[in-house]
């Protein structure tokens, strides 16, 4: 408890200092070059000198923690993926020979792969499915808040919650686990599903699609209502079936849209780490980039070279959708 | 709009919907109801029938002959093998390989002229036309339907033994104050990169979206020696709340200022520039009109940004201790599957626990939250 009034108080300063901060330096500018009450070259020349200093002010205090934050982590990371596990001694590329030499870092690359193919596009295929069909029936917002949930709850919390699915009572006992009463409800053997190789992947991508198909419903349906409807009378006048119209009209209609669904779930699939750690930590074969580098932080003591490097590999991994983010958002403020 | 006037399709379409709700609600549902059963069912039995009572075999011992009664001439040990329980038992043996060789409510005979009967409640009595000798009382197997129990034990449990009561309050000490700072320092960014003209505007803007996909993971190693650098110049311990506090805010502030310039700026011009011919400068425009107009797309800001620290794992581990006044409810939560990985009473409860407030914010909230999904992402669409 007696944190929490800590944390609250120092939440009122920290938004107090901001305040003072953003109202001081302002006060101060409008001191040092007034403008207002005067007319003349030397009010024109204050509002000059103002209008060119205030959105410095404005930006400071993002500018400074955005550095601190994101810019400079990120060329110090390139810099400590060439030197040693203390980040003392220049060794050139020995980190990324020594990486794609390891069996673990491969077949950590292969897993991000499959994960990469496999959960962007079945979330956004059922994110596509449940936005076309809610939009039919008349408790389809119910149906989307249901499916949307997932995305609230942590990934240590979905992974505890399909854990349970997954449980595994040895053949014979009554299985608690939901996949593997299933399984043997039908004649099956239960299995446990998480220690299987290869196979285990897709267990632990089925979490990961939970929780990320409303977020492509909530997008695409969206994109769906922006459709115009023109475009779909016209197909329907010209005798257009409901497939038809799905396919040849509205998804076309959409592939911006389904591309920005895309990348932002690719994003989220190559920094996946809770869901790893939490259900195998890597064990099975089940092991990705993410929960790898953060394995080579701390294991005997910490490796900050190998741990960079595996961090560059995500990064470089990234770029291409940066940039192509950078290229729409630049397009979008020329079209403003 | 498609296929409303044909019902065979519309019903294929309410099906299907029905079938895929069920689907993405189903986990959620055994976890809460499993978190309510009787920990002793919840091992045993799976969470679908929590509501049917479930037939168990048991075993359980008469009193000893020495509390036998003289009634009649004979002699007799009664009881409730139940003791007051709501369970019936439906069948009951004295024999461990014929544990339901009787009825419930036939007469047993179980030699030297003695008999045992259970009856349906659990009450049972030995009859012995002998007075009966030993000290300990016979073994009865029986089969007894046991109803439904559900209850708060687990969540009492977990609160205490396991710890998380002490991690959700450290959850709301890292998520409130990591949620509210930053927004103020976004927003006036956001302001100067949406109305003010400055040299380098569009290059900080292209900065900005670029820093959105910056892997966590490029941040961390540098970061964990810059705290530990300055913990050790400054003589305080490396990881602190402050630090995750200014770790989150910085990770926010891409997301914040990106949101919050993308609605700003399309706010109309008009109002700025009559506020500008009245003679307000930008610092009076910022506060008085463009802060109060922008509430939605803050409110939208602050939910993810309250979402993301509350469920946020990684952060915490590298940037917060894992001492009992440090350790949020994920982290907690990842120990608890380690250590007490079998205990389904435990780890449901827990996970309840640490979903509960997320869930909440999400069914309150949803309409800001969709908003900012939407203002977040869609481009070129």
């Amino acid at each position: 408890m007696q944190q929490l009034i800590f944390a609250i108080a120092t939440m009122a300063a920290g938004v107090l200092a901001c305040a003072a901060y953003f109202f001081g330096t302002n006060w101060i500018l409008d001191k040092l070059f007034p403008s207002k009450g005067l007319t003349g070259p030397v009010a024109s020349r204050n509002l000059r000198i103002t209008n060119a200093i205030r959105p410095w002010l404005f930006l400071g205090p993002a500018l400074f923690s955005l550095t601190i934050y994101l810019i400079y982590p990120v060329i110090a990371s390139v810099w400590l993926s060439l030197h040693d596990r203390a980040g003392e001694n220049f060794v050139g590329l020995n980190n990324f020979v020594w990486m794609f030499n390891d069996g673990e870092f491969r077949q950590s690359i292969y897993n991000n792969f499959l994960w990469l193919l496999v959960v962007p596009a079945a979330a956004t295929f059922f994110g596509l499915i449940i936005a076309a069909l809610t939009d039919r029936i008349w408790w389809g917002n119910i149906a989307k808040t249901l499916i949307f949930m997932p995305m609230a709850i942590s990934f240590v919390g979905a992974s505890v919650i399909w854990k349970f699915i997954y449980d595994y009572r040895a053949e014979g006992t009554e299985q608690i686990g939901l996949l593997n009463a299933v399984v043997v409800y039908f004649g099956g053997t239960p299995e446990a599903w998480v220690t299987l190789p290869f196979w285990n992947n897709f267990f632990l991508m089925v979490i990961l699609i939970w929780i990320q198909t409303g977020f492509a419903m909530v997008i695409l349906s969206a994109a769906l209502r922006g459709i115009p409807e023109e475009t779909v009378e016209a197909a329907v006048i010209d005798g257009a079936n409901g497939l038809q119209i799905f396919f040849k009209i509205m998804i076309p209609q959409m592939w911006g849209t389904i591309a920005v669904v895309w990348t932002t779930i690719t994003i989220l699939v190559l920094k996946v780490f809770d869901i790893v750690l939490a259900m195998t930590n890597g064990q099975w074969q089940s092991q990705v980039l993410a929960n790898l580098m953060f394995d080579w932080m701390f294991r005997g003591g910490g490796d900050f070279g190998r741990g960079a490097a595996i961090a560059v590999i995500i990064m470089v991994l990234v770029i291409p959708i940066m940039i192509w983010n950078i290229r729409n958002a630049a397009k979008e403020m020329e079209g403003h | 709009m498609i296929a409303s006037s044909r019902s065979p399709l519309v019903w294929v379409v309410h099906l299907s919907v029905i079938l895929l709700v069920v689907l993405w609600t189903l986990p959620t549902a055994g976890l809460l109801i499993s978190s309510l059963r009787d920990k002793d069912q919840l091992a045993v039995s799976g969470w679908w029938t929590a509501l049917s009572t479930s037939s168990q075999n048991l075993t359980g011992r008469a009193a000893s002959p020495e509390a036998q009664v003289e009634r009649d001439g004979k002699f007799v040990i009664a009881g409730n093998l139940l003791e007051g329980g709501d369970a019936k038992v439906s069948a009951f043996g004295f024999r461990p390989l014929q544990p339901s060789a009787f009825k419930a409510g036939a007469l047993a005979d179980i030699g030297d002229g003695q008999t045992l009967t259970v009856k349906d409640d659990g009450s049972y009595e030995i009859v012995s036309p002998t007075r009966m000798e030993g000290t300990r009382g016979q073994r009865i197997f029986y089969t007894a339907a046991v109803p439904p129990r559900f209850t708060f034990d687990n969540y009492r449990e977990v609160m205490r033994a396991a710890g998380i009561g002490a991690s959700f309050i450290n959850s709301l000490t890292v998520a409130i104050p990591a949620t509210i700072i930053p927004i103020l320092v976004a927003a006036f960014a956001a302001y100067a990169l949406a109305w003010m003209k400055f040299p380098g505007r569009a290059i900080l803007i292209a900065v900005v979206v670029g820093l959105l996909v910056v892997p966590l993971q490029m941040s961390l190693i540098p970061l964990l020696k810059l705290y530990n650098g300055v913990g050790a110049v400054l003589g305080v311990p490396a990881k602190t709340y402050v630090g995750i506090w200014l770790a989150h805010m910085g990770f926010g502030l891409p997301l914040a200022i990106y949101l919050l310039r993308n609605y700003m700026a399309g706010l109309p011009r008009e109002i700025m520039e009559s506020a500008r011919v009245d003679g307000a400068s930008d610092f009076d425009i910022f506060v008085k009109i463009i802060l109060p107009l922008s509430f939605p797309a803050l409110a939208s800001f602050s939910i993810f940004q309250f979402l993301w620290t509350w469920n946020d794992l990684l952060v915490a581990m590298v940037f917060l201790g894992t001492g009992n006044n440090e350790l949020v409810l994920t982290g907690r939560l990842v120990n608890l599957l380690g250590s007490r990985g079998g205990n389904w009473e435990i780890l449901t409860a827990s996970a309840f626990i640490t979903i509960i407030v997320p869930l909440i914010v999400f069914f309150t909230l949803q309409r800001y939250l969709v908003r900012g999904l939407l203002a977040g992402s869609v481009k070129g669409g």
